[in-house]
């Protein structure tokens, strides 16, 4: 059995409250607010005004940049407003606040259920499609998938590795995506490797999800070049440079993208996200999110257009438990906790997870020991315990050095810590010190290259 | 007896020797250095703070000695006393500079500022606030974890657990500067002391229209421009919904203070107002 | 709704915990000191419950009026602390030195650096070494393991399998060999010496329980005993079977209880996986040199706090990065 070569941790991974639910269909909301920002770059720049009637699929926001993304409407009806609002961790985030009336979609969305198997479109047609529907990576990170399309110079694709994995502990909804729609997806696979004009593809998935191993595996028999890796359990098998390392034995250098050694990498919700736009002509107006927790009366699997309220779809999912104490926004090792649920659901929502209060706070700090087991857990082989301590010590230089920058913040030195240090809040926030200096450092060289030019 | 003289011999030369040597080596690579740094230094608290802008003390004292007036050098913790000191040991005038304090910009105290979250991480304004808008609703205001007060070298600052909120101690201030760096929030400023530590300061730093600033605290500025009208003295600014109090022309009137319809600016070090004593713990949490 | 608590990732946890492994290592000592007490009787039980009653107490006391701070003694470590330096004494030492050794070990080894996680040396055997320096006479004399026996202090005592092997080794007294236990009874039997190395076997079966439950890693283990095994067949004395002189080596004196439980202590061992291994090669040399050349019939408590001198300057050695490029 394949997984990753270094480090890695084995949290529970309570799928079982959602898993096997079928896909629910969220209700529209009577208002929407659609933020500017859900994805990594540029925020996209408003294309409404106030008072226009907008149909499902018509363009609100176009790309702010090459690395950004447009935002479709996913909603019919009037725009408000164009204004801000408080994102779930409490700041402000400009937003398109909508009026919804009815459900018009545009004409030339297919919204019949038959499944269209041909794709005989030209690679930059492919991108083309993909970037006006406003695709982007559905497994967190939100990086906008044209780019990833789109290899630098110098550099050529070999391999697509799709990210079946879902190693975050209760979030279920890609293992459900697989299992309902693993034809559609097998077919976006086929129209990405026709994109980056290669022949072969590896789906990496789990072993605790042998149903949707069985279920590409059958599919896959039929594409040539497909293949399925069954991998051993262990997380953050999800990470982007892990599961190229489970799936395809090949280590992404410090500091370097999936395509140096020659993968793409996307998730099973991008494609897909993928086979709608390019072959239904609809663009990513909504995603499958996993409302989930132990106390939940209704956990499942909800397709949620985006806009809606987080209030609403966890009211069809039997609303706030009594006992809840923290409510997180994706799985319990990455996703960030929310102080409130009035956010609507966009693109990064991957899931709403409602931890019971006795599970939800932190135990109290002690010495550390020493012990080292950060060191074993951590996935990029750093060593945490120094890391924390020199970020705690404002050491930055010697951060930059033990390569903090490598640092993939999923939490494993943490999570197995005996003394309950906060080692990755320390080291965050060094990351990000440290990388404004790297970035200051690389502004004041540039400069000085550009004045010794004239 | 002749092993004795021997040994004593052989060691006297070594001794001898060696003494020849470092004092050939000492001689040879001897640093002159201005005796006058030692003076210097020797004057300056030494607390090596570096709120003066220099490395440490050292650092200061020998940009003093290089410089040909003492303008722009100043120690903000010894103040003018000591730059007198070192204006007396170099022959120099010493500029003087109106002291200064630590202020902290926020009154979100608890009663007036609801908590929305409970934060359970690490006790780092810094983290809390690359992370969430802290514990309340107001994304300007005072995160109540101590960073600054971790970061005074003098014991001047602590957490008032009523306020939830930094106190300055004026006495230990030195206005050294640090806590300024250490606020993410940009919340504390140094301000002139002012006469008997007399000053009027908007306690508020909420650069949210005012309804919004309103609705995550009832003492926050909400920009009316009431305290700017007045003002006969144009001391007051209010710029993107928040009013400045500029210390260079406050008269110290009070007018602002009782003109502001939210009570965020305090008037600091007044004795208390005979018709009505207006809520003495505020005045505390601000001293 | 109550208000929301809200904190950085992750938001779940092993359920590791300090206390837990400490519980862990002394449960794997159990088996040991059971049969310490099946062999030396009252001995063991009196030196044990006095060493450990005294570290507690001592952790309380300094972290409470000296230092000011919450004692910690809820983890547990200090109870290890205590019946680790038990097991390595000799069990009719008296009363009032067990409490000095425990002082030692708890006061100057542990709390002047800052307490737990603090430390560069093992508490336990910084209290030992100032023992055995400071009261020879007592600290080498073994009482024999007869089984159990309910006098404390006069028990009969008697020469180690280690000291006889010393005088073979170093004397050149080849005669003595015949005197040597076997192989088979130095495993599972009782050898003469410390309260907690009477039985290799017990010490072997809560290593590998260690292991097991990942509370330790093989690396110091292996690396010490095999570095052991490995000086002893090279060196071995004229007239010995080889064997027979590993056998020995590996099985008598601390060689057991220092390779799975003083060696392997969190806070003064190095992190990574060869900086771990280094350490225990270099315990391994050092114990052998010492049982060869040394004054000593043992010389684990030296090797490990020579050691533990190294450990900052072994912690320098990095873990392999992702995707890092050979060289």
């Amino acid at each position: 059995m394949t997984t990753f070569k270094i480090g890695g941790v084995h949290p529970h991974d309570n799928k079982s409250y959602s898993a096997h639910q079928p896909i629910t269909e969220c209700p529209l909301p009577a208002k929407a607010i659609i933020p500017l920002i859900q994805h990594i770059g540029a925020p996209a720049q408003a294309v409404v005004e106030k008072g226009q009637q907008v149909k499902v699929g018509e363009l609100l926001a176009k790309a702010g940049g090459f690395v950004s993304a447009n935002i479709v409407s996913p909603v019919s009806g009037t725009v408000t407003k164009i204004d801000s609002t408080i994102d779930a961790w409490g700041m402000k985030m400009p937003a398109i606040f909508m009026d919804v009336e009815g459900d018009e979609w545009l004409e030339t969305i297919d919204r019949t259920p038959d499944i269209v198997t041909e794709c005989n479109l030209e690679p930059k047609e492919i991108v083309d499609r993909i970037a006006a529907a406003g695709i982007v990576g559905l497994g967190g990170a939100c990086f906008p998938t044209q780019v990833k399309l789109l290899p630098p110079p110098g550099k050529k694709a070999e391999v697509l590795v799709v990210n079946g994995v879902e190693c975050e502990p209760y979030l279920t909804c890609d293992h459900q995506l697989m299992l309902e729609h693993g034809e559609e997806i097998m077919i976006g696979i086929k129209i990405l490797m026709r994109a980056l004009g290669i022949n072969r593809a590896v789906i990496g998935i789990e072993r605790n999800k042998p149903d949707a191993i069985a279920r590409m595996q059958e599919l896959a028999a039929q594409v040539p070049g497909v293949e399925v890796k069954a991998l051993k359990l262990k997380y953050p098998q999800g990470g982007e440079k892990q599961l190229i390392d489970a799936c395809i034995g090949r280590q992404v250098p410090s500091g370097a993208l999936p395509i140096e050694v020659g993968a793409v990498v996307d998730n099973v919700a991008t494609i897909f996200a993928v086979y709608e736009a390019v072959q239904k002509n609809k663009p990513l107006i909504s995603r499958v999110m996993t409302v989930t927790g132990k106390s939940l009366s209704k956990p499942g699997n909800y397709l949620v257009r985006f806009g809606t309220p987080l209030s609403d779809v966890v009211a069809l999912a039997g609303g706030v438990p009594e006992d809840t104490g923290k409510i997180i926004g994706g799985g319990p090792m990455m996703g960030r906790a929310m102080n409130n649920i009035d956010m609507p659901a966009n693109k990064r929502t991957s899931g709403l997870l409602f931890l019971p209060e006795k599970e939800s706070r932190r135990q109290q700090p002690e010495n550390c020991i020493r012990c080292g087991k950060c060191v074993s857990a951590c996935p990029m082989g750093l060593e945490p315990y120094l890391l924390s301590k020199q970020a705690e010590l404002a050491m930055w230089d010697e951060m930059e050095k033990h390569d903090v920058m490598d640092c993939i913040d999923c939490g494993c030195c943490l999570f197995t810590c005996p003394s309950h240090r906060p080692l990755l809040d320390y080291i965050r926030m060094g990351k990000g010190k440290v990388g404004g200096i790297i970035r200051a450092r690389q502004a004041a060289a540039k400069a000085a290259a550009e004045a010794a030019k004239k | 007896m002749n092993l004795v003289v021997i040994s004593l011999l052989i060691l006297g030369v070594t001794g001898l020797v060696a003494a020849v040597l470092l004092y050939m080596v000492a001689q040879k690579f001897k640093v002159e250095e201005d005796p006058r740094i030692d003076e210097v230094q020797a004057v300056l608290p030494g607390a090596n703070c570096g709120g003066c802008g220099f490395a440490g003390c050292r650092a200061l004292a020998e940009a003093c000695v290089k410089a040909d007036t003492l303008d722009g050098l100043l120690c903000p913790v010894g103040g003018a006393p000591t730059m007198t000191k070192v204006g007396e040991i170099l022959g120099l005038a010493a500029v003087t500079a109106e002291p200064k304090v630590a202020v902290v910009r926020c009154n979100g105290v608890c009663e007036a500022r609801p908590r929305t979250s409970e934060y359970d991480g690490v006790k780092s304004c810094q983290i809390l606030n690359s992370l969430y808008v802290g514990e309340t609703a107001c994304p300007f205001g005072c995160l109540g974890c101590g960073d600054c007060v971790a970061a005074c070298q003098f014991g001047a600052l602590s957490m008032d657990p009523v306020t939830g909120l930094p106190q300055v101690d004026e006495e230990k201030c030195t206005s050294c500067g640090k806590c300024v760096k250490a606020c993410p929030r940009g919340i504390i400023e140094l301000r002139k002391k002012g006469p008997k530590g007399r000053r009027m300061v908007v306690e508020c730093v909420n650069k949210d229209k005012g309804a919004v600033a309103r609705k995550a605290c009832l003492n926050a500025c909400i920009g009316c421009g009431k305290c700017q009208k007045e003002c006969q003295f144009e001391a007051i600014t209010v710029e993107n919904n928040l009013a400045y109090i500029d210390p260079e022309k406050c008269r110290l009137c009070r007018k602002c203070e009782e003109a502001c319809p939210t009570g965020a600016i305090h008037a600091v070090n007044f004795p208390a107002r005979k018709p009505k004593v207006e809520e003495p713990k505020k005045e505390e949490a601000t001293v | 709704m109550k208000n929301l608590i809200v904190s950085p990732a992750p938001h779940a946890h092993s359920g590791d915990s300090v206390r837990k492994n400490m519980l862990l290592v002394i449960g794997a000592l159990l088996p040991a000191y059971a049969v310490s007490v099946a062999a030396f009787g009252w001995g063991a039980l009196i030196t044990a419950a006095i060493s450990v009653a005294a570290c507690v107490l001592f952790e309380w006391l300094i972290a409470k009026f000296l230092l000011k701070e919450q004692p910690t003694i809820g983890d547990c470590s200090a109870i290890l602390t205590g019946l680790l330096l038990a097991f390595n004494l000799p069990c009719n030492l008296p009363w009032w030195i067990v409490i000095i050794g425990a002082l030692v070990a708890i006061g100057v080894g542990k709390m002047t650096f800052g307490g737990l996680g603090q430390n560069p040396f093992n508490p336990a055997l910084v209290g030992r070494v100032f023992l055995l320096i400071s009261f020879p006479v007592q600290m080498t004399t073994w009482p024999r393991p007869l089984g159990f026996a309910t006098s404390y202090v006069d028990a009969a005592t008697g020469a180690t399998p280690l000291a006889t092997l010393k005088q073979i080794v170093k004397g050149g007294d080849t005669g003595l060999i015949d005197q040597l236990p076997d192989l088979w009874s130095t495993f599972v039997g009782y050898m003469g010496g410390s309260l907690g190395e009477v039985c290799a076997l017990a010490l072997l079966a809560g290593g590998l329980f260690l292991i097991c439950t990942k509370v330790i890693t093989w690396h110091i283990p292996v690396s010490i005993l095999a570095t052991m095994a490995l000086f002893a067949w090279i060196a071995c004395p004229e007239g010995m079977c080889p064997g027979q002189y590993i056998g020995l080596t590996l099985c008598t004196g601390g060689a057991m209880l220092g390779a799975f439980f003083m060696a392997t202590d969190y806070v003064t061992s190095p992190m990574v996986g060869w900086g771990k291994i280094i350490f225990g090669v270099g315990i391994g040399v050092i114990v052998m040199v010492i049982r060869t050349w040394g004054a000593y019939p043992e010389g684990m408590s030296f090797a490990i706090l020579i050691m533990n001198a190294c450990v900052p300057l072994l912690n320098r050695i990095r873990p392999k990065r992702f995707g890092e490029k050979k060289q």
